[in-house]
């Protein structure tokens, strides 16, 4: 079992990373591609956070600090930049789905392809 | 066992996410995976980030999609799998998979990102942050420059918000009335 789980989760956020490049590229749809770039995301996140975990830690909390012998501990510090990096990713999510509301009010549709034609005949 | 079913479960969802037909139903199950997501990062102990996870990813993003969804109008596309893509991106996945090779052992409590810095902030953040929990203690205080970052950033986001979206209803209203007297004349 933790022969499995020494490298599991490295293979489910490669499979997740390249979901998510293959939707950023294929999906027409502008929406569609900035989900796929918040699953693109996720998997960088839980590479990081996979990393921070020990076999047998607990939460980084120190609940009874000074008194007898201390647990294992898991590692805080992934799990503190990738609390920063969530709140970047949301805010980049916030404005580039703002830029599709003005993409939008500009082509009238929010699908590649059309926006790219739309474009060949304004030129 | 529950370590390899909710990574499993998650990239179900991933994928569901990407070839489901309708944006509602995609968007849906993307709020789905965050949620699942948020349990994986339970059982990785982190118990912060699955917090903000189920705050953000599931509610406040879920919320902006569903928004910017409610104000446009899109068509069913159909499903024609784009092959250079798809060549892409698997290539990527097998240049990453023959990378894992060199990669520490997850779960040792010796590999290097475990050992460098980290026991230094266990021992010590008690004595000299008086904070109990270790990661708000890094984040709010021996990485206080970081989160200072960060809210400049989310700042950021939000004047943007406000600067793209009230000039384009301002050209958009000018517009539209140019539209109504044109029509009008």
């Amino acid at each position: 079992m933790i022969e499995i789980l020494a490298k599991y989760n490295y293979w489910i956020v490669i499979i997740l990373l390249c979901t998510g490049l293959y939707g950023i590229m294929a999906k027409q749809n502008l929406i569609k591609k900035i989900i796929a770039l918040n699953v693109f995301q996720t998997s960088v996140l839980l590479f990081y956070v996979s990393m921070s975990k020990i076999e047998g830690g607990t939460a980084p909390i120190l609940l009874n600090h000074g008194h007898g012998v201390q647990p294992l501990f898991d590692n805080p510090l992934p799990q503190v930049l990738m609390l920063t990096a969530i709140v970047v990713g949301i805010s980049t999510t916030a404005v580039a789905l703002s830029i599709v509301m003005l993409i939008y009010r500009q082509y009238g549709t929010i699908e590649e392809d059309q926006i790219l034609e739309l474009n060949k005949h304004n030129d | 066992m529950i370590d390899i079913a909710i990574p499993l479960f998650l990239v179900v969802c991933g994928i569901a996410v990407l070839f489901v037909r309708g944006l509602f139903s995609s968007i849906m199950i993307f709020s789905v995976y965050s949620l699942v997501m948020a349990i994986e990062w339970v059982r990785l102990n982190a118990v912060d980030v699955a917090i903000t996870e189920a705050a953000v990813g599931a509610g406040i993003s879920t919320v902006l999609f569903i928004i910017i969804l409610s104000r446009t109008k899109y068509v069913d596309e159909g499903k024609h799998m784009n092959i250079p893509a798809l060549l892409v991106s698997v290539s990527v996945a097998a240049v990453l998979l023959y990378g894992t090779l060199d990669l520490p052992n997850l779960r040792d409590p010796n590999i290097a990102p475990n050992t460098h810095v980290t026991p230094y902030y266990l021992e010590h953040s008690y004595e000299e942050t008086g904070q109990l929990n270790v990661v708000a203690a890094i984040l709010a205080s021996y990485r206080g420059y970081d989160t200072l970052g960060e809210t400049t950033v989310v700042a950021t986001a939000g004047f943007c918000l406000i600067l793209l979206l009230r000039g384009s209803n301002r050209r958009q209203g000018t517009k539209d009335s140019q539209k109504r007297t044109g029509s009008r004349t």
